[in-house]
């Protein structure tokens, strides 16, 4: 008898592994354990032996069973995994094609520039500031010690407007941003630490002249704020900004109204294409003590200083743009190279 | 200012070379803004003159010339310029010189052996184009080397001089100063008195009310002068240095001592001065002067003049008069050297617009102690080159800059410059600027008086000696200094939205930013804003545009973007999506003066985005679709959550009237938003629609600080509702009408479909609604559900004459 359920459970085997799809397989399962089947016909002739035979006979017959069992189930995995694998390598994408949707957008060159700068400065507690464009002339000029007719004033050649001020003179518009200079000191009490970023306006217009550009004010007013702090901020910032220390920073002597001593503020990279080469980045001093008067301050017991630098003399420097008049066209071909 | 290094080495000669002493002159503040050599590099060039000149055997145009050029003998060479003649003095470049771009070498010309070649100005480098051979001053030796006889070893120096430092407008100016900083020798020229030998005077009055115009004014005649004598060589080459080109002798004499000395002097012909006397005097009102270039101005009392009697003559400071100037046949002048006050000079000649030399300088401050030293000066140059005799030196003197001395204490210096110095390099660094100096007080209280010297006129305030103490200290020698102060932190507002926040949100819905111009073509705001429509506001316009189509302040950002977009469109871009962030203008008579505004002007920051082309990028598997009205409603409505604005259907000049909304925040306009009216697409050539938006930012930068309520555990029911309404009746009424109406359980009432068409009636329109209902007690029952859902429909049915689709 033995012999005979070895040669059921090699046929039941012989018949699953040939089974190609799970229907036919459940088809050759009734074969063998089914009600008709072979080995469900064995044991049904149990109930003739004898209970020692009938014992040892159901013994062989159910650990055949078993093994038929387990054979079915490991074929019926089999033919589950075949049909799924089938259904996914219908179901594969070109993974390589693109993403769909809407793409991103970018910022200004300037504009990132600009928030930039807000981000170093606010790094050690200065504040934000931003005010008019259309500027009185009293904030542009006399206010910073500029007065009427002063030969400083032709430094800086003026866009003037339709309107008068409350003083009966032009109203123009500002041709630094240093006229916040005045505005914030006026309403905010020292110590004072601001940068006011923003639009300025002169009459020059050629290939390395807009006129329209931006620039950032700086102000630091306190009782023990010295040109050699100015020095320090000046020049981490501008490491901090370029995130290198491999330049050189110079403050060389010079002329505005507005602060004394002036320095006109000189960097110079120790590698890359621009290596060596001075480059002016700002203007820079020690606030005048007329102007801190005109803060409101006492000059004796408030001192400090201010500076202003073109932020697209900066971008320029920052992203390699060679030519001042991309950042007013708005050509997207320019503006894509923006993305973060 | 440009000057000859060597010229400045016959006053001052520090052990630098060329290029230290321009970092030298920069670092102390009289940047260096170029140098460049006198003349380019060349060798074996002498000077030669012309002995012999014969024709060429083989050739008509070219000459055999025997050349005396220093040798033993003569050199034989063949000569192509037609002016060669014998006894002219011309450079020569012999066998192995080097010229700018081609070498010299023997070589025959059509059979003659030539032993170099006589040189025009072009061939040395020393002009663009010049037509003969450089013709030399015959005095010169023959043999001498070129580069010596006309000192081409030099370099100018092209100064960036700032405002304050009128007292380096000279050569004699930038030498003090290089002693100062070098310790260097000061040779200053000769101003020694020339006496006089005739006894002629010209009588000048200056006017008792003119005292605030001159301060000082010297002259002297001088007469019998050859107006045609040769300026000298070495003064042409010195004028030509600093970029003068040559005139006549009296009028390069003067520029030269100018130059020199700082001072601007006058030279007028005596016989043309018809009343036989000067007056100075403020100018009246409508008065003219016929200038020495050519124009005639008209002016007022705020310009001072000379007057020939009682007709003005020249503008005084500024420029001299036509009527009397100098020409060649000149044989008596009157030389004039004077001190104006600044603030009576300063703006004119800008007013006139022109600039002139002398006013530049006078403006700006002229050393008032100097003025007969440049007349002895220029006396001494006149009777050298062009002869003559002179009178003696009238020289009135009126009232004069004040020197009062000036304080500085030691420990402020160091407290402005963040350093401290010690007394003895302080009096050191007066010393050698000259400055006359005192000190009192001791340790921390030192002061040193200083009386400003007579050349600086920038030297008034504590300050202004500080500045000179840490200059020529050296800006470099301070320390970078931390500063170290009290911390405090500083935070924006969390519901205060920052621009570099709207920024990022306009970027990242794909969105470009662009920056335009504040000005704008008045053109922009006609057809945009309605400038000129009844009701329009006119913008404000640049008195001094430097375009007409930059001609008026914005009072939109949108006719920027539409030009942006246009820009684009031209370069072949099909899909264009940008924004700016930027102040707009406009008058208002209700702004009043304070901490950041301007009275009768506001100027709000607004944000303008535009669209054109197709929603979405090119891409595979999405159908292409231009963008529309909800397209761009939807990235403003994002950007405003989670403050929600009403749009109201509203006209704007630059919108399509049936697609255009004003947008609503608590009860305020703060923005429109719409389609560009075809007629501008069309105008502005954009060929496709575009929808744009511009909104206060004031609307953006107010956030809303997240309140949280309790979320209800029991489970939201969802029903939608097609109804059917008037097409005009706006979808957002309806859902206000329902929001309003306090509803029990109702959390959400959003249209979501609209249909208009076959079913729904003429004039109709059916929009779906989604309704969701939630209870945070308990589980609705379905009777709740369908008892507010009947309020609802109840409510529409009444107050918009609505009603179930069926």
């Amino acid at each position: 008898m033995q012999a005979d359920l070895d040669r059921i459970v090699d046929d039941a085997l012989a018949a699953f592994a040939a089974a190609a799809d799970a229907p036919r397989l459940e088809q050759e399962k009734a074969r063998f354990t089914g009600k008709s089947g072979t080995l469900t016909a064995m044991l049904k002739s149990l109930g003739s032996l004898e209970p020692d035979a009938r014992r040892e006979a159901g013994a062989a017959i159910n650990l055949a069973k078993a093994r038929i069992e387990e054979a079915l189930q490991a074929r019926r995995e089999a033919i589950a995994n075949a049909a799924l694998e089938a259904r996914l390598a219908q179901e594969t994408v070109d993974v390589t094609l693109p993403g769909r949707g809407r793409a991103r957008g970018t910022l200004h060159p300037v504009m990132r520039t600009l928030h930039r700068v807000e981000a170093i400065f606010r790094s050690i507690g200065f504040d934000v500031a931003d005010g008019p464009e259309i500027e009185t002339d009293w904030h542009n000029f006399t206010a910073l010690n500029n007065p009427e007719n002063h030969p400083a004033r032709s430094m800086q050649d003026t866009f003037y407007v339709e309107g008068e001020d409350s003083a009966g003179l032009p109203l123009l518009l500002r041709t630094h941003t240093s006229p916040m200079q005045v505005r914030y000191a006026r309403s905010h009490t020292p110590p004072i630490r601001v940068i006011a970023p923003g639009r300025t306006y002169r009459v020059d217009s050629d290939a390395t002249h807009s006129p329209m550009f931006h620039q950032v004010e700086g102000l630091w007013i306190d009782e023990h704020i010295s040109f050699a702090h100015l020095k320090g901020v000046y020049t981490d910032f501008l490491r901090r900004f370029f995130e290198t220390d491999e330049l050189q920073v110079r403050f060389r002597p010079s002329f505005f109204p507005f602060t004394e001593p002036s320095a006109e503020v000189d960097m110079a990279f120790t590698r890359g294409p621009l290596k060596g080469r001075w480059l002016e980045i700002s203007g820079a001093g020690q606030v005048h003590p007329t102007v801190i008067r005109n803060f409101g301050l006492d000059p004796e017991r408030w001192i400090g200083f201010a500076f202003g630098s073109g932020l697209e003399r900066l971008t320029m420097l920052r992203y390699g743009v060679g030519d001042l008049r991309q950042f007013f066209e708005n050509d997207l071909r320019f503006l894509q190279q923006f993305r973060d | 200012m440009l000057f000859s290094e060597r010229w400045l080495r016959t006053f001052v000669d520090p052990q630098l070379d060329s290029e230290a002493l321009a970092h030298l002159l920069t670092m102390s503040g009289l940047e260096v803004e170029e140098t460049r050599p006198a003349a380019p590099p060349t060798s074996g060039v002498v000077v030669a003159r012309v002995l012999e000149v014969a024709p060429h055997p083989d050739s008509d145009r070219l000459r055999v010339c025997r050349v005396d050029a220093g040798g033993a003998q003569p050199l034989t060479i063949v000569c192509g310029s037609p002016d060669v003649a014998a006894g002219m003095t011309v450079p020569c470049a012999t066998v192995g010189a080097k010229l700018p771009g081609k070498d010299i070498g023997l070589a025959a010309v059509r059979g003659v052996q030539s032993h170099g070649m006589l040189c025009s100005a072009q061939e040395l480098g020393l002009a663009e184009s010049s037509e003969g051979l450089l013709a030399l001053d015959g005095a010169l030796v023959p043999g001498t080397p070129l580069r010596e006889a006309l000192a081409h070893d030099d370099t100018l120096l092209l100064l960036k001089l700032t405002p304050n430092r009128a007292d380096c407008l000279s050569l004699l100016g930038v030498a003090r100063e290089v002693a100062a900083l070098t310790g260097a020798s000061l040779t200053a020229p000769d101003s020694r008195p020339v006496a006089a030998t005739i006894a002629d005077r010209l009588p000048v009055k200056v006017d008792a009310g003119a005292r605030d115009l001159c301060g000082r004014f010297a002259g002297r005649v001088i007469r019998g002068v050859n107006a045609r004598a040769r300026t000298p060589d070495w003064m042409v080459q010195r004028l030509e240095r600093s970029g003068q080109r040559s005139i006549s002798a009296l009028v390069d004499i003067s520029n030269y001592v100018m130059l020199e000395l700082g001072q601007p002097t006058h030279v007028f012909d005596l016989s043309r001065i018809e009343s036989g006397h000067l007056e100075v005097r403020w100018a009246r009102e409508g008065e003219q002067v016929a200038l020495l270039n050519g124009s005639t101005v008209e002016v007022g009392p705020w310009y001072g003049v000379i007057c020939d009697g009682a007709r003005p003559e020249s503008l005084a400071g500024v420029m001299g008069g036509a009527a009397s100037a100098v020409s060649l046949d000149t044989q008596d002048i009157y030389v004039e050297s004077a001190f104006w006050w600044p603030a009576a000079i300063a703006g004119r000649a800008r007013r006139l617009n022109f600039t002139t030399e002398a006013g530049h300088r006078f403006e700006r401050g002229v050393d008032f102690s100097a003025t007969v030293h440049a007349l002895e000066r220029i006396t001494r140059l006149v009777l050298d080159i062009c002869g003559g005799a002179a009178g003696p030196v009238d020289d009135q003197v009126f009232e004069q800059p004040s020197r009062a001395p000036v304080g500085m204490r030691l420990a402020r210096c160091a407290r402005v410059a963040g350093v401290a110095f010690g007394a003895d390099e302080v009096a050191g660094i007066f010393t050698r600027l000259g400055f006359a100096h005192a000190l009192r007080g001791e340790g921390e209280q030192v002061v040193f008086d200083v009386t400003p010297p007579a050349h600086r006129f920038d030297l008034a305030i504590e300050e202004d000696l500080i500045e000179e103490v840490v200059r020529v200290h050296g800006f470099d020698r301070l320390p970078a200094l931390p500063p170290a102060t009290a911390a405090w932190m500083q935070a924006r507002p969390e519901a205060q939205r920052s621009p570099l926040a709207v920024r990022e949100a306009m970027a990242g819905r794909d969105f470009h930013e662009a920056v335009n111009f504040s000005f704008v073509d008045p053109r922009w705001e006609r057809d945009f804003c309605g400038a000129e429509q009844p009701g329009g506001r006119a913008p404000i316009a640049l008195r001094n545009p430097i375009a007409s189509q930059l001609a008026v302040m914005r009072t939109s950002l949108i006719g920027g973007l539409v030009a942006s977009v246009q820009h684009n469109l031209n370069r072949k871009q099909s899909r264009v999506r940008l924004f700016e962030l930027g102040r707009v203008f406009l008058r208002d008579p209700g702004v009043a003066d304070g901490p950041l505004a301007v009275a009768g002007i506001d100027q709000p920051l607004h944000l303008a985005a535009i669209a054109c082309g197709d929603a979405d990028p090119e891409q595979w598997g999405v159908r292409p679709r231009p963008v529309d009205f909800f397209d761009l409603k939807a990235d403003l409505e994002a950007l405003l959550a989670p403050r929600e604005a009403r749009f109201e259907a509203a006209a704007h000049p630059a919108l399509h009237p049936g697609r255009s909304a004003r947008v609503m925040l608590d009860g305020r306009i703060v923005g429109w938003i719409g389609e560009l009216h075809p007629r501008w697409q069309q105008a502005y050539e954009l060929g496709r629609a575009t929808v744009v938006f511009e909104i206060d930012w004031l609307a953006l930068a107010e956030g809303v600080l997240p309140s949280a309520t309790e979320v209800s555990r029991f489970p939201a029911v969802r029903r939608d509702l097609a109804i059917v309404v008037d097409k005009d009746v706006p979808a957002m009424t309806l859902c206000e009408t329902v929001k309003g109406a306090g509803l029990p359980y109702v959390q959400a009432f959003e249209p979501f479909d609209l249909y208009q068409g076959a079913g729904v009636g003429e004039g109709k329109k059916s929009l779906a609604f989604r309704v969701l209902l939630q209870d945070t007690r308990k589980t609705l029952t379905d009777a709740d559900v369908e008892a507010t859902l009947e309020r609802v429909v109840a409510l529409i049915s009444d107050r918009h004459d609505g009603r179930l689709r069926q």
